[in-house]
């Protein structure tokens, strides 16, 4: 399982890193692998505002499909619109250009209750 | 080989149809509202013909083999249904023909309704609902209209358990109910202390298929009956399986208040390649004023359309998949009471005895004697292969794979129901071949990776169909 | 016993190799109190015996074969044509299973290809499902669809009371009263015209559900009233009955419909009563993962050859359960594989033959009775095959005298439209000759003497 080193992360598999005063999020290495070839990403309207937890989307693989929730509550300011004609991006780069959307947070200490990689990898492998 | 597309058949200024000429003085059509292209294909009759031959040899079908699929119930599909089924004066009738021009259709809707309710132990049936699913919709729709006729506005909690087939968490949330999953236990059963905790005054219902979907009878049905009525709620029965207890047990008598029947199961009607099928709900006398209409009553000699008082209303235009109803009504009589009775005892005798030959190459998930169906571990420890590869490779020794990582509690599911109508050489033949292809999973795993390699294509890639969806002839 | 193939020797033998005594010690997990109960149904029947008992009962129905039909309203005497109920009775096609494994179902995946494209064509839309139960299953699910594109912003469904009353019923039991999803209105004042609709479409508003041509038969006027629709930012149904019509008519697509829906019972399949029938559903690509029901895909197989599968499979319940798109799961595939092969049969030209023949036979029979006294045809609008006519005297009085003359005549309208009193709605299709016509002219006029 992959992990990046300066995000951090949910019991839902997302990620979430710190861009400026922007939060930029995904789903992780382990959550493509477990969802196979990823055919379908829905997101939401950019200027959507969440709260943390609320559905933001949908991922979808052949066998099986996810809903995708928000990390921390905010304001939806970008989606990568580059994934509806790629989706396999969330597999090849969950990371990087499988990014999904991009937060304005409307409460920052939200951050510090995210897991950290160790925090994660743990809750994932039950270590 | 593949069979080309209509469309590529077709050749400009080609027709197959004849049709009566024109014996009235024509009206100007109405300018404005016409079509200026049909873009349909242009074939001849016998090019039909050929095409849709051909493409009927491409499919696997009962007709030809064996079809474990569990919780499908693959029994063969009499022919004297289908002759039945034709009787011009039973089909060829208009479904709002005044009731005294539609006597023996009515008639023949009451007796399989009254059939239904004897069978499985009902106060009512609605012949309406057209799939399991729609009757699933239509009797979770009464357990909720139930509850609000007696002012229990707050029971919107549906109970299902994780067991269950994936129309049951649908069709309740499609009728405004929210699902709460109840684990199983160890034996395969509705796990008793977590039923308890759930149980409440928000508790509209428990959604319960028994024998469950890992082919095992619940053992603690009366409880989980009692349970559930004893804080409020009723008792919605699955009837996928109810071919394991024809003249076994009925269903209203161990407490359930609605079931839908799939009379493309239990009853014999063929599937058609995906429908029509027809799933008819029975409830018990508290839910009998709720029961979508119309239904057929007698009143007199005489038959007649009735809505009940407290109907939840049409759930489909018209009395249902009538056609059906047919099939099903003949395959009842053909069969009687004792009839009945030996279906069930030969389906969970077939499930039995093949399970006795497949577990010691694929061991059962729940040991246990089973109903009419039951699920194996369809991975091979110690190699790459999984139920997919064995499944896919079966279709190579003739026979279609069973139900697959369903249920979703276990790991690698193959579900397997044989049926009454299987001869015990044809059960023989298909242990044998899984027991040949768990050799080969061990020596020559690629093989059962790449299969089947008999078959007009090999596997297709489903991932291209989702990410670039091609849903319909674009030349 | 029928089709059970066991003999007292292998029944024994199989006992042995589960290690059981009896049948019965199967069924010991059931409980003793209620175990094997005595069913009360008659004794078995031989084949030969039920096909007779099935018969005494067709003795008792009036068949549409033996008398002259002017019944519609749903559901519509067509002719159909050798080959439908040859091909479709194959056993590969009619003992199948949905296809969920591809290999050895490519008959049927192909066959609903051919008719998901078929469908594209004939209804002007860009993807159609493998089909629904019925034409009103199909716009009830049409109606939750809609919702579901407006993501539960929008709650109102507005819907014409010219559709079909028990489509608009069965929306009612999908979306009762009580529900949280969505409230139904729009049918309230059984005259309201389009013109009264478009005046209720708000920011609320997720569809509008029409029937065209309606269920009157009229043709309603549609000149602009997608771009109305849509600039409130609802969604456009149109439910399509009588789908025949659309050999001759400009399909929904053009006119900017966001959903098409139709009762496909008049292509191919005879009319059994009421089902099986079949729900034709389509809509625009944008919207297709929002769309309930299967569809079928095209691809290919690991040698490159083309292929077809069952795709876009997380939408529906075995995947996503409780929120899916919908909770079907079987359809009416062999219905569908009849409308296939129907529309292939017709052809670009045959289909507008059927339709043409209906029209001009309609209006032949309605001038026909305009100029008997006491009649008096009140749909002023274009028709298709489908017209209204007053009479002098109660429907149901006058169907019985009709079908005493070996005629089934209309549909009483009285019931669903009170204001409509004495109004019986008259179909006529290609299967009506225009001595059948005649007929009906010339027994209308002895009724009303």
């Amino acid at each position: 399982m992959k992990l990046d080193a300066n995000a951090r992360y949910t019991d839902s598999h997302e990620w979430v890193r710190q861009e400026g005063d922007v939060l930029v999020c995904g789903i992780t290495d382990h959550a493509q692998e477990e969802l196979s070839d990823v055919v379908y990403v829905e997101l939401p309207e950019v200027g959507d505002s969440l709260k943390k937890g609320d559905r933001f989307g949908v991922i979808e693989s052949v066998k099986a499909a996810s809903d995708l929730y928000m990390p921390v509550s905010g304001e939806i300011i970008a989606v990568n619109q580059e994934l509806l004609n790629a989706p396999e991006l969330v597999n090849k780069d969950p990371y990087g250009k499988g990014w999904m959307i991009k937060i304005r947070p409307s409460d920052p200490s939200e951050w510090d209750a995210l897991l950290s990689p160790e925090e994660y990898e743990k809750s994932v492998t039950g270590a | 080989m593949s069979e080309p597309l209509l469309f590529e058949l077709s050749t400009p200024g080609r027709t197959a149809f004849t049709l009566p000429s024109l014996d009235v003085p024509a009206t100007p059509l109405p300018e404005g509202y016409l079509r200026t292209d049909l873009p349909l294909p242009e074939v001849s009759e016998l090019e039909l013909v050929r095409h849709f031959t051909r493409l009927s040899q491409l499919n696997y079908c009962i007709d030809t083999n064996f079809y474990p699929l569990g919780s499908c119930t693959m029994k063969y599909n009499p022919k004297v249904n289908e002759k039945a089924a034709a009787i011009e004066g039973l089909t060829q009738v208009h479904p709002l023909q005044p009731e005294e021009a539609l006597q023996g259709s009515l008639e023949l809707m009451y007796r399989l309704q009254e059939a239904l309710k004897e069978i499985a132990g009902f106060a009512g049936v609605s012949l309406q609902p057209a799939a399991g699913a729609h009757g699933e919709l239509a009797g979770v729709l009464m357990i909720r209209a139930y509850h609000r006729s007696r002012g229990e506005h707050q029971r919107r909690k549906i109970l299902i358990p994780d067991s269950a087939h994936g129309t049951n968490p649908a069709s309740s949330a499609m009728a405004g109910l929210t699902v709460v999953q109840l684990p199983s236990d160890k034996r395969g059963n509705v796990d008793l202390a977590a039923l308890k905790q759930a149980c409440d005054d928000t508790v509209a219902g428990l959604m319960l298929t028994n024998p469950n979907t890992l082919g095992l009878f619940e053992e603690h049905v009366l409880e989980v009956c009692e349970t559930v009525h004893a804080c409020g709620g009723l008792m919605y029965g699955d009837g996928a399986n109810l071919n394991a207890l024809l003249g076994i047990a009925r269903p209203g008598d161990l407490g359930f208040d609605v079931m839908h029947f799939n009379l493309h199961k239990t009853f014999s009607t063929p599937h058609g390649g995906g429908g029509p099928g027809s799933g008819p709900v029975g409830v018990s006398e508290r839910l009998a004023p709720f029961l979508p209409g119309p239904i057929v009553v007698k009143e007199g000699e005489r038959f007649r359309l009735h809505v009940p008082e407290k109907s939840i209303g049409r759930v489909r235009a018209f009395f249902g998949n009538y056609g059906m109803f047919i099939r099903a009504y003949t395959y009842i009589r053909m069969h009687g009471p004792e009839g009945l009775r030996a279906v069930a005892e030969h389906a969970v005798l077939n499930a039995n005895y093949l399970k006795a030959l497949v577990s010691p190459h694929f061991p059962v998930a729940v040991e246990r004697t089973c109903m009419h169906e039951f699920v194996v571990h369809g991975d091979i420890p110690g190699t790459d292969v999984r139920a997919l590869d064995v499944a896919k490779r079966l279709i190579d020794y003739g026979f279609h794979p069973p139900t697959n990582y369903f249920p979703l509690i276990v790991r690698d599911a193959l579900m397997i129901e044989p049926t009454e109508t299987e001869s015990r050489q044809t059960l023989d033949a298909f242990a044998q071949a899984l027991a040949a292809i768990a050799h080969e999973a061990r020596t020559d795993p690629a093989l059962l990776h790449e299969a089947p390699h008999t078959t007009p294509v090999s596997r297709l890639d489903e991932v291209k169909a989702a990410r670039t969806p091609v849903l319909c002839y674009k030349g | 016993m029928p089709y059970i193939p066991h003999t007292d020797a292998e029944r024994r033998a199989m006992l042995e190799t589960i290690g059981l005594p009896s049948l019965e010690a199967l069924f010991e997990d059931v409980p003793a109190q209620w175990r094997f109960p005595r069913l009360n149904l008659p004794p078995a029947a031989s084949e030969m015996e039920i096909l007779d008992e099935l018969k005494v009962l067709a003795g008792k129905n009036r068949a549409v074969g033996q008398h002259a039909t002017f019944l519609g309203a749903g559901a519509y005497h067509h002719f159909i044509p050798s080959v439908v109920d040859h091909l479709a009775s194959r056993g590969e096609f009619v003992t199948s299973y949905t296809p969920y494994q591809p290999e050895v179902s490519q008959g049927t995946l192909q066959a609903m290809f051919e008719y998901q494209s078929m469908i594209v064509r004939l209804t002007g839309m860009e993807v159609a499902n493998a089909s629904h139960y019925d034409g009103a299953t199909a716009m009830a699910e049409a109606a939750l669809m809609a919702l579901s594109v407006a993501r539960g912003g929008r709650k109102k469904v507005l819907l014409s009371p010219a559709i079909h009353p028990q489509y608009r019923q069965v929306l009612r039991t999908y979306l009762p009263p009580e529900s949280d999803l969505a409230y139904v209105t729009g049918d309230e004042d059984l005259t309201a015209g389009l013109p009264d609709l478009i005046a209720q479409i708000d920011q609320e508003t997720a569809c509008l559900i029409i029937q065209n041509p309606n269920f009157f038969g009229e043709l309603e006027d549609v000149n602009g009233l997608a771009e109305q629709v849509h600039a409130q930012g609802a969604l456009l149904v149109v439910v399509s009955n009588p789908i025949i019509s659309l050999g001759l008519l400009k399909p929904p697509g053009e006119y900017g419909a966001d959903i098409v829906v139709a009762e496909g019972q008049p292509l191919g399949t005879s009319l059994n009563c009421g089902g099986p029938y079949l729900g034709i559903f389509a809509t625009r690509e944008e919207y297709v993962r929002r769309m309930p029901g299967r569809l079928v895909g095209e691809t290919t197989d690991r040698k490159g050859r083309r292929g077809y599968v069952l795709t876009l499979t997380p939408r529906e319940q075995h995947i996503r359960r409780e929120k899916a798109t919908s909770n079907i799961c079987t359809n009416q595939s062999l219905i569908a594989l009849r409308a296939a092969i129907y529309l292939a049969y017709m052809g670009k030209q045959g289909l507008r033959v059927v339709a043409e023949l209906c029209y001009h036979k309609a209006h032949y029979a309605a001038r026909e009775i305009a100029q008997l006294p006491g009649f008096t045809v009140t749909t002023t609008r274009p028709f298709f095959n489908e017209f209204r006519v007053r009479c002098p005297m109660p429907v149901s009085q006058l169907n019985q005298f009709l079908l005493d003359k070996g005629i089934l005549g209309g549909y009483d309208l009285e019931g669903d439209y009170p204001h409509l009193q004495r109004e019986m709605l008259i179909c006529v299709t290609e299967m009506n000759t225009r001595e059948q016509i005649d007929q009906l002219v010339a027994a209308l006029q002895e009724a009303s003497r």
